[in-house]
């Protein structure tokens, strides 16, 4: 089991209100992505969750119980940190043993479960070293492996992937993806990189200073957005959004256009621009155009290679049904 | 250093650091060979450097006179018990202003070591009036309690320093982990701080070994260190250069020796951890 | 990162040093303050009543109080002069490149382990002597008088003897903090042009301000309270005498606590003030 319910819950650090009262569930067995920028609360949220904080106000249930005052260890969860929070005295096989020997687990068991997470984690060889001998993704495993052997009700994951080169980082994400699939527990995952979230959440809740913006499936985020600012950081390159006369023109006060649900024309075209930088990357093309008329730089992403110099004349026209627009609070209008 | 010297640079580097570091030592060095000299040697004149007769009669005359033995014992009793008290009361202080920090932390911390401006003069009488009435005067634990309160800023001062590099997350991993703060304390935090426990622990012991205020002004026959068996030496029996250089040697020998030998604990713990 | 539960926890756990270090500061000070309002003569008469400020007038009138403030700034500040100086310059020779680092290490290490009971004593006897000192045996082997040092350079000599104790201790500081020093900043200021000296004087001295502060604040703790340099050199004599030697003369010698009080009150302004001044500098730098 892992459902848990934030009722109201409100942090401040002195007079400064970092969450404001805040509602939210999280379904069991579900993996939630809380994503947003820098110094959006996110990482905070997750704290008040494990315990870590206290809340100013309000409640946190875990599994139907109030656990708004209970310790951090008593809540059942267990956490993976951005620096992986490894004991560097201990070696790996103790890293992974500590929480059952708090736990008072009888030898034995303790030993078949780090066997069982260890063969998981492709962590056997290592069992015998101190952390320190480790490279970055196998200290994330034993992160890990730390975490799932006392069978938590639910993991939390603090930016885990921050810390690792590119290549690695893509390989930890389906690991923790494949770790869900398996375990069915619930996960709830911090991070500020959206290609994170899209790829791994079910659900994914996207924070601002504090308040949550949108709560959605990947796609349904990535479809209907419910603001500009969930319009912009969802999605990569980002979304296109203009204001102004054009935008009047198209039915709005804003209207965001995906760099992917534009067309490109030699020839003609809705909006006439001039070529800026091109991104070649074999399969697809970025392409950043200026002087449209439009106020801002338009980014186009178009499928393939296309021969575009610097300079070059090119016209756009948007995909007119895969247009989002936006009233003048930046709310979304159907 | 990404480039090779020279070899010549590094001649005239060697050169001029063994040039000052035997600079440095020579007043060490002076004593110990003073010390295997007889009084005549000691004095003559040229100064005679290695070419003499090697003798042990004056450590013979010392040991003879006093009672090296017990002054020892003081001393490493004093020295030893105030460092592990105060590390006793220390380590709880240090670990919750390095992960528990409040507004006041800070000024907590620089009151501590104010404490330690406070001119042991000043508060000299109290103190001796405190002695007598609870008949500490001239007792170990007396001199015990007082160096490791003098020293206790300090310590503190070190271990906050030691314990503030420890990264907070793993404390919290561990208390993720179901560990209790006593398990948390035992388990991970004092098996992480040991380098750093050490050379707070060392430091401490030379602090308090060599602390001569205190050690002069509280004590008289019984519980009297190394440094008042020193002192005994101020008054004329200290032209006697080949004695005072043994009784010297044998002060601050076994500090000496515990110092290098764990040279490397020091230098870190001498830098009060403070400085990377 | 803290909860209520730990902050309760912590404030717990610091509360033994906090009250043993209160009861260490309060408990004797307000004795001494007590005392130092009364004429209070042990070996003459005892308890002889209240006097009102009378010590303390006494204490600022007498000729030796200007005095002893002086010789303890002097020493104070001529100490951490020479071994900041020479503390840096010797923590650049011996991060030098060369043979036998380590021994030269512990050589310049070893004064700090003397206790200075021997140290002023081997400095006073073995060195210092007019007659038999090793520095007499020098000026006369170039042909020079020699000093009486204790009596003709007394302060001098006292700043000597205790800068050497002290050396060390800075040099040690400043070495490991030269070693912190990142060599790409040092090779990025060569390719942009610095000189040596400029690159001592902008990269260098900046990074090791950190470093002495420390050495600084340390040492002036240590070094206002000095007292068996003094005891075992020149009992005071000779200009040396420190507020805190010449408290300990009213207290101990002439056994005139009232008035030694009102003398240990003075010094503990002094400290103060001194305190003050670095707990400025060393609040700022330890937020760093």
């Amino acid at each position: 089991m892992g459902r848990i319910v934030l009722e109201k819950v409100q942090k401040k650090f002195g007079e400064v209100e970092v969450i404001p009262p805040l509602d939210l569930t999280i379904e069991d067995g579900e993996f939630t992505v809380f994503v947003g920028p820098s110094g959006c609360g996110k990482s905070t949220l997750l704290r008040l969750i494990a315990g870590l904080e206290d809340t100013t106000s309000g409640r946190i249930v875990i599994d139907d119980a109030d656990a708004t005052e209970v310790p951090p260890a008593k809540r059942g969860l267990a956490m993976v940190f951005q620096s992986y929070a490894l004991y560097p005295h201990m070696s790996v096989r103790k890293n992974i043993a500590f929480p059952m020997k708090m736990a008072k687990m009888p030898e034995d068991e303790q030993n078949r479960r780090i066997e069982a997470a260890a063969k998981a984690l492709n962590l056997t060889d290592y069992l015998d070293r101190k952390p320190g001998q480790l490279s970055g993704g196998q200290r994330q495993r034993v992160a890990i492996g730390r975490s799932i052997v006392r069978e938590p009700s639910a993991f939390l994951f603090d930016e885990p992937l921050s810390n690792l080169d590119a290549a690695l980082r893509v390989g930890m994400r389906l690991e923790i993806s494949e770790l869900h699939e398996r375990l069915k527990t619930t996960m709830i995952y911090v991070t500020h990189d959206q290609v994170e979230a899209m790829t791994m959440a079910d659900k994914i809740v996207v924070l601002r200073a504090g308040h949550i913006e949108q709560v959605g499936s990947p796609l349904e985020l990535y479809h209907k957005p419910r603001n500009e600012f969930v319009a912009g950081f969802i999605g990569s390159p980002k979304m296109n959004i203009i204001h102004g006369e054009e935008a009047q023109k198209l039915g709005a006060t804003g209207v965001g256009i995906r760099p992917e649900h534009i067309d490109v024309s030699k020839t003609d075209g809705m909006w006439k621009g001039r070529v800026g930088v091109a991104e070649h990357l074999g399969s697809d093309t970025f392409i950043h155009v200026h002087d449209t008329g439009l106020g801002e730089m338009i980014t186009v992403r178009i499928t393939g290679d296309i021969e575009a110099r610097h300079g070059d004349t090119i016209y756009l026209t948007p995909q007119m049904d895969q247009l989002h627009k936006f009233d003048q609070q930046g709310l979304r209008v159907e | 250093m990404a480039r090779a010297v020279t070899q010549k640079r590094k001649i005239i580097n060697t050169t001029a650091a063994w040039a000052v570091g035997l600079l440095i030592f020579f007043p060490i060095l002076w004593t110990i060979l003073t010390s295997f000299k007889t009084e005549a040697v000691a004095i003559a004149d040229p100064p005679v450097f290695l070419g003499f007769d090697w003798t042990l009669e004056n450590y013979a005359t010392v040991l003879e006179r006093s009672d090296y033995a017990r002054f020892l014992w003081n001393s490493i009793i004093i020295a030893g018990g105030s460092t592990v008290l105060g590390i006793i009361i220390a380590i709880p202080a240090a670990w919750s202003m390095a992960f528990v920090p409040s507004k006041r932390t800070k000024d907590i911390l620089l009151w501590m070591l104010s404490t330690k401006m406070l001119p042991a003069v000043g508060v000299l009488y109290p103190i001796y009036l405190i002695f007598i009435r609870m008949g500490l005067l001239d007792t170990k634990i007396g001199l015990m309690i007082v160096l490791m309160l003098i020293n206790l800023p300090i310590i503190v001062w070190m271990l906050y320093t030691y314990f503030k590099e420890i990264p907070g997350e793993i404390l919290e991993a561990a208390r993720m982990d179901g560990a209790s703060l006593k398990e948390e304390v035992i388990h991970i935090l004092t098996p992480m701080a040991i380098p750093g426990i050490a050379s707070t622990l060392l430091l401490n012991v030379i602090l308090a070994w060599n602390e001569a205020f205190w050690t002069l002004n509280l004590t008289a026959a019984k519980a009297a260190p190394l440094t008042a068996f020193i002192a005994s030496y101020s008054s004329p029996e200290g032209l006697f250069y080949a004695k005072l250089s043994a009784a010297s040697t044998m002060a601050i020998a076994p500090i000496l020796i515990l110092g290098w030998f764990s040279q490397k604990q020091l230098v870190s713990g001498l830098t009060f951890g403070a400085v990377k | 990162m803290a909860t209520q539960h730990s902050r309760s926890a912590a404030r717990l756990m610091m509360a033994p040093a906090v009250v043993l270090l209160l009861g260490w500061m309060l408990v004797p000070l307000t004795m001494t303050l007590w005392f130092s309002f009364k004429k209070y003569l042990p070996l003459r008469g005892g308890d002889l009543g209240w006097v009102g400020f009378d010590n303390y007038v006494r204490f600022v009138t007498s000729s030796s109080f200007w005095p002893s403030v002086w010789t303890t700034l002097t020493i104070v500040g001529g100490v951490l002069i020479i071994t900041i100086v020479l503390g840096v310059l010797l923590a650049i020779l011996l991060n030098q490149p060369m043979w036998g680092q380590g021994i030269v290490r512990i050589l310049v290490i070893a004064p700090f382990f003397v206790m200075p009971t021997v140290s002023a004593l081997v400095w006073k006897n073995m060195f210092m002597d007019p007659v038999n000192g090793l520095f007499a045996h020098l000026w006369k082997f170039f042909g020079a008088e020699p000093m009486v040092w204790l009596t003709e350079a007394s302060l001098e000599s006292i700043i000597l003897i205790v800068s050497w104790q002290w050396l060390p201790f800075a040099t040690l500081i400043l070495l490991t903090a030269i070693q912190s020093l990142d060599g790409e900043q040092l090779e990025a200021s060569e390719m942009d042009g610095a000189t040596p000296l400029a690159r001592f004087g902008y990269i260098v001295l900046p990074h090791l301000g950190r470093a002495i502060t420390i050495v600084l604040l340390i040492q002036t703790i240590f070094l206002l309270s000095i007292f068996a340099e003094i005891f075992v050199t020149t009992q005071g004599a000779f200009g040396t005498k420190t507020l805190t030697y010449l408290i300990f003369q009213r207290v101990l010698e002439s056994q005139n606590i009232g008035l030694g009080s009102a003398g240990g009150v003075y010094a503990i302004i002094l400290a103060n003030i001194v305190a003050i001044f670095l707990m400025r500098i060393v609040g700022k730098n330890l937020d760093a």
